[in-house]
This record gives C-alpha cells, sequence and structure tokens, in this order.
C-alpha cells in the first residue's frame, strides 16, 4: 500500500492506496472534488522528496506528500 | 544550524548564542535577518505549520551552498501561534568577508519564501485562516493537475 498524506492547510486524511504510480494517484485525486482546488498548486513528494515527474514507479510502502502554496517567515 | 521553536523566538537570546558560537571562528561578517509580525488587515497574529523532513533536506542543500562559499547559514523559526510585534523567522548568514553574507542572505532567504515547507496563516477573531494570496507554490507544482489544467 501507498500512504498519500496531505501537508499544511489541505483538510483531508490521509489515504492508503493500491496503486503503481503517480498517474494513477492524479487519476484518483481528479475525481475527487475535495482536491479540485489543490491540483493546480500542489507540489509533489515521495519519500520527503520533490518529484518532478508522474513516470517514477512506486513500491510498497512508500510515502506520498501533498505540499500546497507555502509562505515561511 | 535549523531551530524550530513552539511560539514566538526569543530573538535577543538566539542571536547573542549564534554571536558567542562563533565568535573565534575567524568570520568578519554577521548579517541575521529577522522577520516579525506586524499588524496589518486586522489580524491578532500569525500561525504556521513546518513539514519538517524536507525542512530539513532543504536547508542542508543550503548549508552546502554556504560551505562552498566559506560561510555557515543559521535559521530559527516558529510552529504555532506568533502574536503581532512577535518574531517568527531568523536567518543569519557568518562568512569571512561581507559581500559573501549581503549576497548569500538575500539568495536565501527569497528562496526560503519560495521553497521551504511551511505554511502561514492568520489569526483573525480566534481563526486560523490561510494566507494563500501570499504563499507560492513550490516549483513544480500541479503535476497532478493532469494536461488541461
Amino acid at each position: 500500500m501507498i500512504r498519500v498524506e496531505f501537508l499544511g492547510p489541505i483538510q483531508k486524511d490521509a489515504l492508503e492506496l493500491d496503486i503503481k504510480n503517480l498517474n494513477e494517484l492524479a487519476t484518483i485525486l481528479q475525481e475527487d472534488a475535495e482536491m479540485s482546488e489543490w491540483l493546480t498548486n500542489c507540489a509533489v513528494a515521495v519519500n520527503d522528496t520533490l518529484v518532478s515527474s508522474l513516470e517514477a514507479p512506486l513500491k510498497d510502502g512508500d510515502k506520498i506528500s501533498l505540499l500546497p502554496p507555502v509562505c515561511g517567515g | 544550524m535549523l531551530s524550530l521553536y513552539d511560539g514566538a523566538l526569543d530573538v535577543p537570546t538566539i542571536l547573542k548564542d549564534w554571536y558567542a558560537e562563533e565568535a573565534t571562528s575567524n568570520y568578519g561578517a554577521y548579517i541575521p535577518f529577522v522577520g516579525t509580525v506586524r499588524s496589518e488587515d486586522g489580524i491578532d497574529g500569525l500561525s504556521f505549520d513546518i513539514y519538517e523532513p524536507i525542512l530539513e533536506s532543504w536547508f542542508k542543500a543550503w548549508q552546502e551552498k554556504a560551505k562552498a562559499k566559506g560561510a555557515i547559514i543559521k535559521m530559527a523559526h516558529s510552529r504555532g501561534d506568533v502574536m503581532l510585534h512577535e518574531s517568527s523567522y531568523i536567518a543569519s548568514v557568518f562568512s569571512p568577508k561581507r559581500r559573501v553574507a549581503l549576497e548569500f542572505i538575500d539568495e536565501f532567504v527569497e528562496d526560503f519564501k519560495a521553497s521551504a515547507p511551511i505554511w502561514k496563516y492568520d489569526l483573525i477573531n480566534g481563526e486560523r485562516v490561510y494566507a494563500l494570496d501570499r504563499s507560492t507554490a513550490i516549483k513544480g507544482s500541479g503535476i497532478l493537475a493532469g494536461e488541461n489544467n
């Protein structure tokens, strides 16, 4: 299973999904009305490393994090 | 050095401690930037969430950049609520000469604003309101939205 965590202001509980890559996650989240406002501005990390494409394969136990726009300081 | 605190920063103590830590390190320049909560738009203060694993790796990459220039960086940030006229952020650069530190603090703070995984909320009438209009999408954001977005 792959754990998906929604960080910061996204008010959504973590998901446990049986997916093989980020394309499958994109498909699932694009159908989720709660997430529609976030997908265009969220960055994605796999195991705490930011990724820039959906192609990297996922393996059992991986953690995906969605990071909405930031403003420290 | 990356230090996270619950609530407002004790600015005089942190700056004094950092100064003392490097007192004999032979750095000619110590340039701190202190971020303080201002009164505007009726807020009572700000509040912060931090995702520490990625903040730590982001900071480590900047430590390496500083090292390549013979400099070091230190950073402190608040978690949770910080009220008006209190401070939530300190970044400091120590370097042998002033020019490196002056340029580096500017680059570092700009990237901090654009990339560090910290989320800011306005505290208004007891509510915590995400400051979306002042926030920046991290580079590479939007890949889950699909080609039509």
